[in-house]
């Protein structure tokens, strides 16, 4: 009944890097990030060529024929035993969580129930596995963090990015007023139910503005662009990026990395 | 429910939702009522459990609910056994309908004219007020916010606080136009007003209806939870008692009463214990004083046993009606309970009332959700709400051949074109060579990206695709 224990397990030297399809085509360089985090900590990162969506578009909407066929085709993705990185709560939980359902009495159950006890949200892994100890090279600022609902929730991880961002010395980090609500992205339930939403997002983007920290930070892309974009639109005084985004910029000097 | 619309006053089309939650967005009074009241029973629950070891409680909520829904039909025969020794009547009732006519006929037996009613929302599912009234039988509800919805001729907008969605000027101008009561902003003034009128109702009522929290197979007890001592009148002041309830109301045992009324309280209003707790096991007998004469109980099933048929959908019996999920739903507290138009609102009502007026009509119900998981992480019962608000999504468009859909009105939602989205969608995902080509032109046009894009772009400004997709950027990087 009770939600299963997580046991992390010893940092490995490989992964396979699983990077989602909002981050392959709007905000690559938040996975390069997260890919340079993983390489500074000594582990050789795996980018399978293949990967495209883990299938949870489809899945929510009700479409399970249409996301077991995305999701099979990413299973052969991983045949070394390494661990599954994923830099989005959203699409991690997907993995872990729901594709041993969605391939329950097939003949990919077993795969897919590998694949699910091997994945991880990145910065869970950075934090639980790696152990990182991060350098805070930035100058001091004030930031806002929201926590996606399938971080906190699916993945249990709501402490973690507080967590990394207390080991950042120069950086404040502020709470907002109900910092456990939904941002009101969902998916499609954002454009199938516009003005609930659009309700949801308004209130998070005052909240954050509340903070007064002018700039905010995510663990998923889709609250990303959901909240960002309503605070561009409105012309509201916040700016977000991906929080591997700006965990490594805060801790390299500059001749790290290659991207 | 199953009334013919043209005779029901409340119909309202479940299908619209749409527009009801948009009047709702924009109606800064439903908003803030919400809101308010909203945070504050979040922080009171909080509290309650402070101190506690919640989860633990919560696994244990659920595993007793989950063994009474393993051994149900044993149960129920049980029940009915222990109750009948007791000299309680039972009745079985198929639907909302079959329901209304045994309250009807056990009223019509007893010349009854007038009804006392406690707050039971099986008896709002049953449409019961209503069916009594058009037959000139007086129903009065006496629980508060009840009697302020049936004074302002509405329904609950949430189960276990009817009247929510209205403040306390609203309420007083309602007092005063419907029973002459002075306008006032004291809510002392006016529950005193309204509870004067009720003690007369009470005095002179044939019939008191209640609802039932949890019903005991093991002793044949009716466990009844309540704040005003209205539950209590009714139930004991009236020379006949009729309790109605859903068949999944039934626990084995009073052990397993103790953990369920510790969630059930503090989930619902923040309440270590409710000032009442009535446990009914029978009428008045021949030494005692007082008491009602005869005790009947209607157990109703009205779509649950099609439920019960389901291993998964099954989770949804658990519920024990705490109405915390939608305490804690963002959409509920943005829409309130009017919108959805059924008389479950919120997670629960959206997992639940699919199966009771069908997946046809309910087919906006499963995905005005963000499936943020709020409302699974409070419930006392753990009932997953959005897994099941997953498969109800996944009913409601036909979209699993593996396991085909069986909710009534399934497939309801599937539209040609939306299927072949998502089968366009599915090939070009399921296909890698396809996939990176697709994404590499997207990104080499994205200039010429639309700045529009429908719904999204209402609230925000579009996402913008990046110069490379990290594909490109990897295989740069010689990966």
């Amino acid at each position: 009944m009770a939600d299963p224990i997580k046991v992390y397990p010893p940092k490995p030297s490989n992964v396979y890097f699983y990077a989602t399809c909002l981050i392959d085509m709007f905000y690559p360089d938040a996975g390069m990030a997260g890919i340079q985090l993983l390489e500074r900590e000594g582990i050789t990162v795996c980018f399978p060529e293949d990967q495209t969506c883990c299938g949870q578009p489809a899945y929510t909407s009700g479409y399970h024929d249409e996301a077991r066929a995305v999701a099979k085709a990413q299973l052969g993705l991983f045949p070394e035993d390494w661990p599954i990185v994923v830099p989005s709560g959203s699409c991690g939980g997907m993995m872990r969580k729901h594709y041993p359902d969605l391939f329950k009495h097939t003949d990919h159950e077993a795969r897919a129930t590998s694949i699910a006890a091997r994945t991880w949200e990145l910065t869970d892994f950075l934090l639980n596995v790696c152990h990182i100890k991060l350098e805070d090279l930035g100058k001091p600022t004030t930031l806002a963090m929201h926590t996606s609902c399938s971080a906190r929730r699916e993945m249990g991880i709501a402490e973690v990015g507080p967590q990394l961002i207390g080991q950042l010395n120069n950086v404040k980090l502020v709470e907002q007023v109900r910092a456990e609500e939904c941002c009101g992205f969902g998916g499609t339930f954002a454009v199938r139910h516009p003005e609930i939403s659009g309700a949801m997002v308004s209130e998070k983007v005052d909240a954050l503005v509340d903070t007064g920290a002018g700039e905010f930070v995510t663990t998923d892309c889709g609250c990303l662009m959901n909240i960002a974009g309503y605070a561009e639109k409105n012309r509201k005084p916040l700016v977000g990026q991906h929080i591997l985004s700006f965990l490594w910029e805060r801790t390299h000097s500059g001749d790290e990395g290659t991207s | 429910m199953s009334h013919p619309p043209s005779e029901h006053p409340h119909h309202i089309d479940v299908k619209e939702f749409h527009p009801r939650a948009r009047a709702a967005i924009a109606d800064p009074k439903i908003r803030q009522n919400f809101r308010r009241a909203m945070d504050g029973l979040i922080s009171k629950r909080k509290d309650a459990f402070q101190g506690m070891d919640l989860d633990a409680l919560r696994d244990l909520g659920a595993n007793i609910r989950l063994r009474a829904l393993a051994n149900l039909p044993d149960l129920l025969e049980q029940l009915e056994t222990k109750l009948t020794e007791n000299g309680i009547k039972v009745h079985w009732a198929i639907d909302g309908d079959e329901a209304c006519r045994i309250v009807r006929n056990i009223c019509v037996a007893r010349n009854a004219k007038t009804v006392i009613k406690g707050k039971s929302m099986v008896s709002e599912e049953m449409e019961l007020n209503h069916y009594l009234e058009e037959r000139g039988i007086e129903a009065l509800e006496s629980d508060l916010g009840e009697y302020i919805v049936q004074l302002a001729d509405e329904t609950p907008s949430h189960i276990i606080m009817p009247a929510i969605h209205k403040n306390t000027g609203e309420i007083s101008e309602l007092m005063h136009n419907k029973t002459g009561t002075d306008r006032s902003d004291d809510v002392e003034y006016l529950t005193a007003s309204a509870r004067q009128q009720l003690r007369e109702k009470f005095m002179n009522a044939d019939v008191g209806v209640s609802g039932v929290n949890f019903a005991v197979a093991e002793t044949g007890t009716l466990c009844l939870v309540e704040n005003e001592g209205n539950g209590r009148m009714t139930t004991t002041v009236p020379p006949c008692h009729i309790a109605v309830t859903g068949i999944e109301k039934v626990v084995g045992n009073l052990e397993d009463v103790v953990p369920l009324l510790a969630l059930l309280t503090r989930s619902a209003t923040g309440q270590h214990i409710t000032t009442y707790f009535n446990m009914i096991s029978g009428p008045r007998k021949p030494d005692e004083l007082d008491g009602p004469e005869e005790v009947h109980l209607v157990l109703v099933d009205n779509g649950r046993s099609s439920i019960y048929q389901d291993d998964q959908l099954l989770d949804t019996l658990r519920c024990i009606r705490c109405g915390a999920c939608m305490n804690h739903c963002p959409v509920y507290t943005r829409v309130g309970g009017h919108t959805y138009g059924t008389t479950y609102p919120g997670p629960i009502g959206k997992i639940l009332m699919p199966h009771l007026i069908g997946l046809d009509e309910g087919q906006h119900l499963p995905t005005a959700s963000s499936l943020c998981g709020a409302c699974g992480e409070v419930c006392p019962v753990k009932i997953p709400i959005p897994d099941l608000l997953v498969r109800l999504r996944q009913e409601s468009v036909d979209g699993d051949k593996l396991n085909p859909a069986k909710v009534p009105g399934h497939g309801a939602k599937r539209s040609t074109l939306e299927a072949m989205v998502w089968k366009g969608w599915s090939w070009m995902h399921a296909r890698p060579g396809a996939y990176r080509f697709g994404t590499a032109v997207a990104t080499r046009l994205r200039k010429l990206q639309p700045g529009q894009l429908g719904s999204w772009t209402k609230y925000r400004t579009a996402p913008k695709l990046a110069a490379k997709t990290l594909h490109e950027r990897m295989k740069e990087r010689g990966q």
